[in-house]
């Protein structure tokens, strides 16, 4: 169903639904990792079965998120190379936060914001990946000093993530617009304009 | 599943006060080193009483056996052949769960009630609780839970709380044909070694001492070494040992300040929103595109 067939297509079914079968991995590893995370939050671990089932399944999903975030950073990393703009544009991000987008220099596809984000996410997502491979005991066997390491920064990296998909989240609710974005894979051209104007320009050739 | 004649005195994943009305002895249990003989009644002891039955090991060629400790092995006598400048010693100490006063497992422990303490400084495992995530090992400044192959629970040496909450001593203890190990309360256990202590040193044993490391609070199973300020000449007991800098830090303020930062996070958020106003398209570039269309 087409609204308005002169809107850009910002994403394919196909990126859409990569970028919310992580965000379903995502949602289910943070219940069931908070759950583990502080025992306020383990009545979290109800959602999967019980404690033990959310220990068996939250690696496997981890697993799962992996795999699905490498597609879909190999899919989104060539449009997040960060520029001179992008800096530019997180330098006045406190102007962007008060309301005023006014001064803001023109983006491409993804703000500065958004690319910073980008990384992040990714680095945050390593770093999980790794420390959960080695704190795994029914797979795998490291010794413990390095589970002891590792138990840190999986804590550690998976508090980050979470605040990044925070922040991740309310940029989308907060800027009108973008949610259809990722679930009908159209933005109105106005909305382009306004939010990203050098994508606009190359979208429609007009300026 | 307290046991009723036993009351809690710390309790994992659980962050309110534990009941502390009524006070009880604190038991230990005293394995005196230069006694025993290695005849490993304990660890037949320990598997009787327990119905523990572990895999048949094979000989290669030293006394351990089996090799370490495992699910079904609470405690194992290690062996340990050291050249001091008097000749030949054999050291043979029984390894196992230490019990120490700030348990290392019980503070990585993310299941409420997977770990207790009983107010009288025995550490147990509830294994009905155990979600078999495998902290506790990572927490144990001695490497003493396992996590079973079969059923992904962790195990290890109860002192035989079963055993002492009907004012028995535990079965190794009990069986030990020298009095090496000998169980009572703490105090009572700290005199004996000094008994014990007193007459190595006439006996020669300059640095013998009773091994209650403070780093973990103290223990509820200490031994009477002959080599004290030795104490990793014993199959690696270590000298000093705390819970892990990491583990500390990985169970102390940070996750709750985490947890603040997030919350404070989606709070902000909202008021964000109602303060701020969404970031609309503007009405001017609504009309811009709106004019180019009717072109």
């Amino acid at each position: 169903m087409i609204r308005d067939p002169r809107d850009l297509q910002r994403y394919t079914a196909s990126e859409r639904a990569n970028h919310w079968m992580v965000g379903i991995c995502f949602i289910l590893l943070a219940l069931s990792g908070l759950a583990f995370f502080h025992p306020a939050l383990y009545p979290l671990a109800e959602l999967f079965g019980g404690g033990a089932w959310a220990r068996i399944l939250h690696p496997w999903i981890g697993v799962i998120m992996a795999v699905l975030f490498v597609v879909m950073f190999i899919r989104f990393a060539g449009n997040n190379t960060m520029g001179a703009a992008d800096w530019d544009w997180l330098s006045k991000i406190d102007r962007m936060v008060d309301g005023d987008d006014h001064d803001m220099p023109a983006q491409g596809k993804y703000n500065g914001g958004q690319k910073l984000l980008f990384w992040l996410l990714s680095i945050s997502m390593v770093l999980l990946t790794v420390s959960g491979v080695i704190m795994w005991r029914s797979q795998f066997d490291f010794s413990t000093g390095l589970i002891r390491l590792a138990v840190v920064v999986h804590a550690a990296s998976a508090a980050f993530m979470i605040g990044l998909i925070l922040m991740h989240v309310y940029a989308a609710i907060w800027t009108r617009g973008t949610v259809r974005a990722m679930l009908y894979g159209t933005v109105t051209r106005a909305w382009a304009k306004q939010h990203h104007r050098e994508w606009y320009r190359q979208m429609t050739g007009k300026n | 599943m307290a046991l009723q004649s036993l009351d809690i005195a710390q309790r994992s994943a659980t962050t309110t006060a534990m009941p502390q009305v009524r006070k009880t002895v604190e038991v230990a249990k005293l394995i005196d080193v230069s006694a025993c003989i290695g005849c490993k009644a304990c660890q037949a002891a320990c598997m009787e009483w327990n119905d523990l039955r572990p895999e048949v090991g094979r000989n290669v060629g030293i006394y351990d056996n089996p090799q370490d400790l495992d699910d079904k092995t609470w405690t194992l006598m290690r062996f340990t052949e050291v050249e001091q400048e008097n000749g030949l010693e054999w050291l043979i100490r029984k390894d196992g769960c230490m019990h120490c006063e700030d348990p290392g497992c019980l503070k990585a422990c993310p299941a409420p009630g997977a770990i207790v303490q009983y107010s009288n400084g025995i550490v147990d495992f509830h294994q009905e609780n155990c979600i078999g995530c495998g902290y506790c090992v990572t927490g144990c400044p001695f490497d003493v839970p396992r996590i079973s192959k079969t059923d992904n629970k962790a195990y290890k040496c109860t002192l035989c709380s079963d055993r002492v909450a009907v004012g028995q001593a535990p079965a190794c203890a009990k069986v030990c044909p020298t009095g090496a190990i000998t169980f009572g309360a703490k105090e009572d256990m700290i005199h004996h070694a000094e008994t014990r202590i007193a007459d190595l040193k006439e006996r020669g044993y300059s640095n013998a001492g009773l091994y209650d490391p403070k780093g973990v609070g103290g223990t509820h199973v200490m031994y009477v070494l002959h080599h004290a300020d030795k104490p990793t000449l014993y199959a690696g007991l270590p000298k000093n040992p705390s819970i892990s800098a990491t583990v500390a830090l990985w169970k102390g303020v940070a996750k709750p300040l985490a947890l603040f930062a997030l919350g404070a996070a989606a709070v902000g958020s909202l008021l964000h929103y109602v303060m701020k106003g969404p970031n609309q398209v503007s009405k001017e570039i609504e009309d811009e595109v709106e004019k180019e269309d009717a072109q």
